[in-house]
C-alpha cells in the first residue's frame, strides 16, 4: 500500500455503486444457479438412496470425492479444458453442493420415526401422500439446514472464481482486481460484502424455516 | 493432456524453487503451521466448553459465524492492516503482504471446525459413563483425559479432516497473494495466458491430488481411533454422530466450505 493511501475511500464507493451492484447480482447468479440445481440432484440421489439403500455409500463417496477436490484446483481444470466461462463455474459450485444437501435429505427423511410412518399408512395414505404430507415436512428443519449450510458455501466458493479471471463475475472480481492493481477500498468492499451476503443467506434460511414450520414454534411456545 | 503429461514428467519442472517439490514441501509447510496454531487454540477450548458445557452457546454461534466468513475474503480483510503494522513492529512488509494474511486466513479458517467437532464428540459421551468415572474417584481432568478424549477422539478427528481440507485448499488460494505453494502453478499458469495452459492443468491435477491423499489418510485414522465395539457394529453408528454434529440446525459447522 504506498503511503497516503486511503485504507477505505468512501466516495470511490460511492462513485462506484452502479459497478458494484453489478458484481452483487452477478454473485447472486453464481450462488442461486449452483444451489437450485444441486437442490434437484440431490433430492433426486436422496430418493434413490431411499430406494435402494446400497447406493448410500457409493453417492457419499462419490460426492464426499468432489467436495474434496479445492475450489480454485476445480475451477482452473474444467476452465483449462473448456475456457472460463458461466459453465465451468457453475459445474464446480453445483457439485460442492451435493455432499452437504445429500447427507441432509437423508438425515431428515430417517429422522422420521417409524410410529408416524405406520400411522400415515394405517390412514390410508398411498406412498406418495405419505412421502409429501408426512415426511416432507417432518424433514424439513433438516433440509433447510442443509440448504442454509450449502448457500452460505456456494457464495464462499464463488468469490475464489474470479482468481482466474472475469468471464462470470461477482464479488471476488472485486477482490481481484482490487489486489493487482494495490487498492484496498476495492477488495475490502468485495470480501466485506460477500461476508454481508453469507451472513444474510444464513439469517435468512434461519427466519425461512421458522416461517415454513409453524408447528416447531407452536412447541416452543407451550 | 499431452502438454500436461509433458510439464509434470519436464525434469525441469522438478529442481529448484519454482519446482514441485519446493512447492509441495511450502504448502504443507504454511498449512502444518496454521494447523498447529489452530489446534493450539481451538482444542483446549472445545474441550473445555464440551466438559462443563459452559458458554457453548456463545462458541458454537461465533464458530458458525466464522464459518460464514469466505475463505478469499478472511485473507484479504486483514492485508491493510498487515500491511500498516508492517513499519510499526518492525517487520518485513513482504512478510505483511504475503505470509501474515495467509495465515491469518487460514487459522482462523481452521478453528470452527475444530472447535465444534471437539466440542460435539465430548458431548456425544454417554453421561453414565462419566458419572461412573466420578463414582470411582477420578478427577474432571482425569474424566476429560481418560473417558471423553478417548470416546471422542474420533470425531475429532473428523474435524480435524475438515479443518485440513479447509487450510490445504486456501493456502491454494494463497498464490493470489504471492504466496508459495502448489497454487502457484495455477496463478502463474494464468498470467502466461494461452501458454500457461499445462502449468493451471497440472497445478489443479497436484492441488486435488494432496487433498484427497491427506484426506484419505486422515479417514484411516479416524477409522483407526474409532472404539473397537463400535467398529465392530460397523462405522455407521459412528457416521451417524459426526453426521448428527454436522446437519443438527445451528449447531453444526463440522461440514464447512471446502473453499
Amino acid at each position: 500500500m504506498p503511503p497516503g493511501t486511503k485504507i477505505f475511500d468512501f466516495s470511490w464507493m460511492f462513485g462506484h455503486l452502479d459497478q458494484i451492484w453489478v458484481r452483487i447480482v452477478q454473485h447472486l447468479q453464481l450462488t442461486v444457479i449452483p444451489l437450485a440445481l444441486g437442490i434437484v440432484i440431490a433430492l433426486i440421489l436422496a430418493i434413490i438412496a431411499m430406494r435402494r439403500p446400497g447406493t448410500y455409500g457409493p453417492i457419499t463417496a462419490v460426492t464426499g470425492l468432489l467436495y474434496t477436490i479445492p475450489s480454485l484446483a476445480a475451477f482452473a481444470f474444467l476452465g483449462s479444458i473448456y475456457g472460463l466461462s458461466l459453465l465451468t463455474a457453475i459445474i464446480p459450485l453445483t457439485t460442492y453442493t451435493l455432499l452437504i444437501l445429500f447427507r441432509n435429505f437423508i438425515a431428515g427423511f430417517n429422522a422420521v420415526p417409524a410410529e408416524i410412518l405406520e400411522a400415515a399408512e394405517g390412514m390410508g395414505y398411498t406412498r406418495r401422500q405419505r412421502f409429501l404430507r408426512v415426511e416432507l415436512p417432518l424433514a424439513v428443519p433438516l433440509i433447510i439446514a442443509g440448504i442454509r449450510l450449502t448457500s452460505v458455501t456456494t457464495i464462499g466458493l464463488a468469490t475464489v472464481a474470479a482468481v482466474l479471471g472475469d468471464p462470470f463475475g461477482g464479488l471476488g472480481q472485486l477482490i481481484t482486481e482490487g489486489i493487482q492493481s494495490f487498492f484496498p477500498t476495492k477488495y475490502l468492499l468485495g470480501a466485506i460484502l460477500s461476508v454481508l451476503l453469507a451472513i444474510a443467506a444464513d439469517l435468512l434460511f434461519v427466519w425461512f424455516e421458522r416461517f415454513i414450520t409453524p408447528w416447531a414454534r407452536a412447541r416452543v411456545v407451550r | 493432456m499431452d502438454d500436461v503429461v509433458a510439464f509434470l514428467t519436464d525434469p525441469a519442472n522438478w529442481t529448484g524453487t519454482t519446482g514441485i517439490p519446493n512447492r509441495l514441501v511450502e504448502h504443507l509447510v504454511i498449512s502444518g503451521l496454521a494447523l498447529a496454531f489452530a489446534v493450539l487454540i481451538a482444542i483446549p477450548l472445545g474441550l473445555y466448553i464440551g466438559h462443563t458445557n459452559r458458554w457453548s452457546g456463545l462458541a458454537i454461534n461465533l464458530a458458525n459465524i466464522g464459518r460464514a466468513v469466505p475463505s478469499y475474503a478472511m485473507m484479504v480483510i486483514p492485508l491493510p492492516l498487515t500491511l500498516t503494522l508492517a513499519p510499526v513492529l518492525g517487520y518485513d512488509p513482504t512478510f505483511g503482504l504475503v505470509f501474515l494474511p495467509i495465515f491469518i486466513a487460514m487459522s482462523l479458517l481452521a478453528i470452527p471446525p475444530l472447535l465444534v467437532a471437539t466440542y460435539a464428540g465430548l458431548r456425544s459421551v454417554d453421561r453414565e459413563l462419566i458419572e461412573a468415572g466420578r463414582g470411582m474417584g477420578l478427577s474432571e481432568l482425569q474424566i476429560v483425559r481418560r473417558i471423553e478424549i478417548p470416546l471422542a477422539s474420533s470425531i475429532i478427528v473428523g474435524g480435524f479432516r475438515t479443518a485440513t481440507l479447509q487450510v490445504i485448499a486456501t493456502a491454494t488460494i494463497g498464490a493470489i497473494l504471492s504466496g508459495g505453494g502448489l497454487g502457484r502453478f495455477i496463478v502463474d499458469g494464468r498470467n502466461q495466458g494461452l501458454a500457461g495452459r499445462a502449468s493451471i492443468y497440472a497445478g489443479a491435477i497436484l492441488v486435488a491430488a494432496l487433498a484427497i491423499g491427506v484426506d484419505l489418510i486422515l479417514a484411516a485414522v479416524q477409522t483407526q481411533l474409532t472404539p473397537r465395539a463400535v467398529r465392530k457394529q460397523g462405522i455407521q453408528a459412528v457416521r451417524a454422530v459426526t453426521n448428527l454434529a454436522e446437519v443438527a440446525p445451528g449447531g453444526g459447522a463440522t461440514g464447512g466450505p471446502a473453499i
